[in-house]
């Protein structure tokens, strides 16, 4: 290793010997609090929806909602708020998808509807979208081969 | 007998809210885990679970725990993965190799097109704000 | 080949010396909401509280908070924008968009420079050549930032539900503008020595963790001035880094431990000055291009005129990363610029 990798892995070393430490407990707690808050909030909804539609619409309404729930509250400025504090319980939620979408989205307003608006609110939910789509349909595609050769 | 009937519904719905809670919790807890623990960005703990969930639900795994935690396994992000895997192979079964591309987005249209849209709606009546 | 400018005198790899009395004659700092609610809020000449600024967009707010520091620097200063011979300036945006915004209407030969968080110590300096030279007569550095338009850029959409880890810092919502010029009178601060910084790596990725990035560069530059100039730590009353933070200033401690060096008073650093962290929120710190320069021009400036401190060093640091250098798993390279500035 020559002196100059040496010097950077020393300081490197430093800079996380020294690094301020974040309170993954309290972090947990917030996160398992609103998380279930949520998921509550969905299950309310889908209880709801239920007594009025069949099993798989419900969810699919449920869906919508929790989606509608999460734009809303970007828009007017109190999931990012949320999101402070509760970390990945206001994150890993559908809501948190929503917000995704919807946070780009009024960020580049400013840049038009068609290329700020249209093009850029994928910006952070795309790879979602990417890879859910993907493994989705590996998925399909061996169950295929196992239906079709039961054998494996 | 009757008054047995609504206690015990009542009941079974605090135990589904409770279910929904601590699961949907827990899988919060882990993603923030690994937000807190590894270099991984919130954005990449997201295609981490989503395609998890999809996995899952490939070895009939999510199924389960949907059933058992309700909301608490469709609301967390891997819940969207299962909705799409099992979309995916519900169509497989019914018109064969095609439906593995045309299952998971049709299952989840509804989730997809809602974002989409209101995100529009949305971006058209508010503008950001700092913080 | 060494370049002999008139008036200016090059000390050692990296330092030019003014012999000429280059002087700040003015300045005038224009801050944001937050800033105006920090521990320095009664320094700053301006605070606009809408984070518009009455603009369409983050953009062209932060061009605007530009345009109004120059253009009421040039009122106060009593001089006609024709006097002014040119104008430095830089900001964090792609293609210095601020600046470029701020100077549209202003008719004043223009320069844009990038140096991220170290403009200031730049465009300063820049500006202090021009002087000392004869090129010019009267110069304006300037710089800005903006929160929104630096989150929008480097960072997330505003309204994205993330949580800002410990190690991030707070781009300050603000614009300076200084006028340098010769100046023979005592009262002014005068620029002595401008150390011009080289480019470092050390290895930092994380655009979340910049004051780890530009310590190695603060601890740098400061060395090679001393080194150039002779002087040792004791001959300022104050050394001051731009924007390290709370945690690149304490890494910053260590790398200086470890050379055994120890100085006789504090070191200092204008991100931590900027924001109070317990009632602000603000994380490791202030940083920004606006970070220094409105430190310095609000408050440092200040000082300097009424002899509370007599000789600084200030050393702004600039992390030197693009939207891409962390998608591309590139570690981002830094650089650090000294101003001495003395008033004699």
């Amino acid at each position: 290793m020559n002196i100059k990798d040496k010097k950077v892995c020393e300081y490197l070393a430093l800079v996380k010997a020294n690094e301020p430490k974040t309170n993954s407990f309290k972090n947990c707690i917030l996160a398992f609090l609103i998380g279930g808050a949520i998921c509550d909030v969905g299950q309310a909804f889908l209880n709801l929806y239920s007594s009025f539609f069949p099993k798989d619409e419900a969810q699919v309404l449920t869906s919508i909602t929790m989606i509608f729930l999460g734009a809303f509250l970007t828009g007017v400025g109190v999931y990012d708020k949320i999101g402070a504090f509760a970390g990945a319980g206001s994150i890993v939620p559908i809501t948190g998808f929503a917000n995704s979408i919807v946070s780009p989205a009024i960020e580049y307003k400013k840049e038009g509807f068609v290329f700020g608006v249209g093009s850029k609110m994928f910006l952070i939910a795309g790879p979602v979208l990417v890879y859910g789509i993907s493994t989705s349909i590996l998925v399909g595609l061996l169950y295929y081969l196992v239906k079709v050769f039961p054998g494996i | 007998m009757f008054e047995f009937k609504i206690l015990h519904k009542g009941a079974m719905e605090k135990m589904e809210y409770l279910k929904a809670f601590l699961v949907g919790g827990l899988i919060c807890v882990v993603g923030q885990i690994l937000i807190d623990k590894t270099k991984l960005t919130s954005a990449r703990v997201l295609v981490l679970f989503v395609t998890l969930g999809a996995i899952l639900q490939g070895f009939g795994i999510y199924q389960k725990l949907v059933e058992f935690a309700g909301a608490g396994a469709t609301v967390p992000l891997p819940g969207f993965g299962y909705s799409l895997a099992k979309g995916a192979i519900e169509e497989v079964s019914k018109v064969g190799f095609v439906g593995a591309f045309t299952g998971g987005v049709s299952r989840t249209a509804g989730g997809i097109s809602a974002a989409v849209f209101f995100g529009y709606v949305i971006s058209l009546i508010f503008n950001p704000r700092s913080k | 080949m060494k370049v002999r400018l008139k008036g200016t005198m090059k000390l050692g790899r990296s330092t030019y010396r003014f012999k000429s009395n280059v002087a700040i004659s003015d300045c005038f700092t224009v801050v944001g909401k937050k800033e105006g609610q920090g521990p320095l809020s009664i320094y700053f000449d301006m605070v606009i509280e809408d984070e518009y600024a009455g603009q369409k967009s983050w953009e062209l707010a932060e061009g605007k908070l530009l345009n109004i520091a120059i253009t009421k620097l040039v009122q106060r200063a009593g001089e006609k924008p024709d006097n002014i011979d040119l104008i430095l300036s830089g900001d964090l945006l792609n293609q210095l968009s601020s600046s470029h915004f701020a100077a549209r209407d202003l008719d004043i030969p223009f320069i844009g420079i990038y140096g991220a968080c170290s403009t200031f110590a730049l465009s300063v300096g820049l500006a202090s050549l021009f002087v000392d030279s004869g090129f010019a007569k009267n110069v304006i550095a300037a710089t800005s930032s903006h929160f929104c338009s630096a989150e929008k850029q480097f960072r997330y959409p505003l309204e994205l539900g993330t949580q800002r880890p410990p190690t991030s810092q707070w781009t300050v919502t603000g614009a300076a503008a200084f006028l340098i010029k010769q100046e023979d009178s005592s009262q002014s601060p005068k620029i002595t020595h401008f150390t011009v910084g080289r480019i470092l790596d050390f290895g930092i990725k994380d655009p979340n963790n910049m004051g780890a990035a530009m310590a190695p560069a603060a601890f740098d530059t400061i060395m090679r001035h001393f080194s150039d100039t002779k002087r040792s730590f004791d001959y300022y009353d104050m050394i001051i880094t731009g924007d390290l933070g709370y945690v690149g200033r304490k890494l910053l401690d260590e790398l200086f431990k470890k050379e055994g060096i120890r100085f006789s008073s504090e070191l200092f650093d204008c991100g931590i000055l900027m924001f109070d962290p317990e009632t602000q929120n603000t994380g490791a710190g202030a940083s920004g291009c606006a970070a220094s320069a409105c430190v310095f021009g609000g408050y440092l400036y200040k000082l300097l005129r009424e002899r509370t401190f007599e000789k600084i060093l200030i050393v702004p640091t600039g992390a030197l990363m693009s939207q891409s250098t962390a998608l591309l798993g590139e570690s981002i390279p830094v650089i650090a610029h000294a101003l001495a500035i003395e008033i004699v």
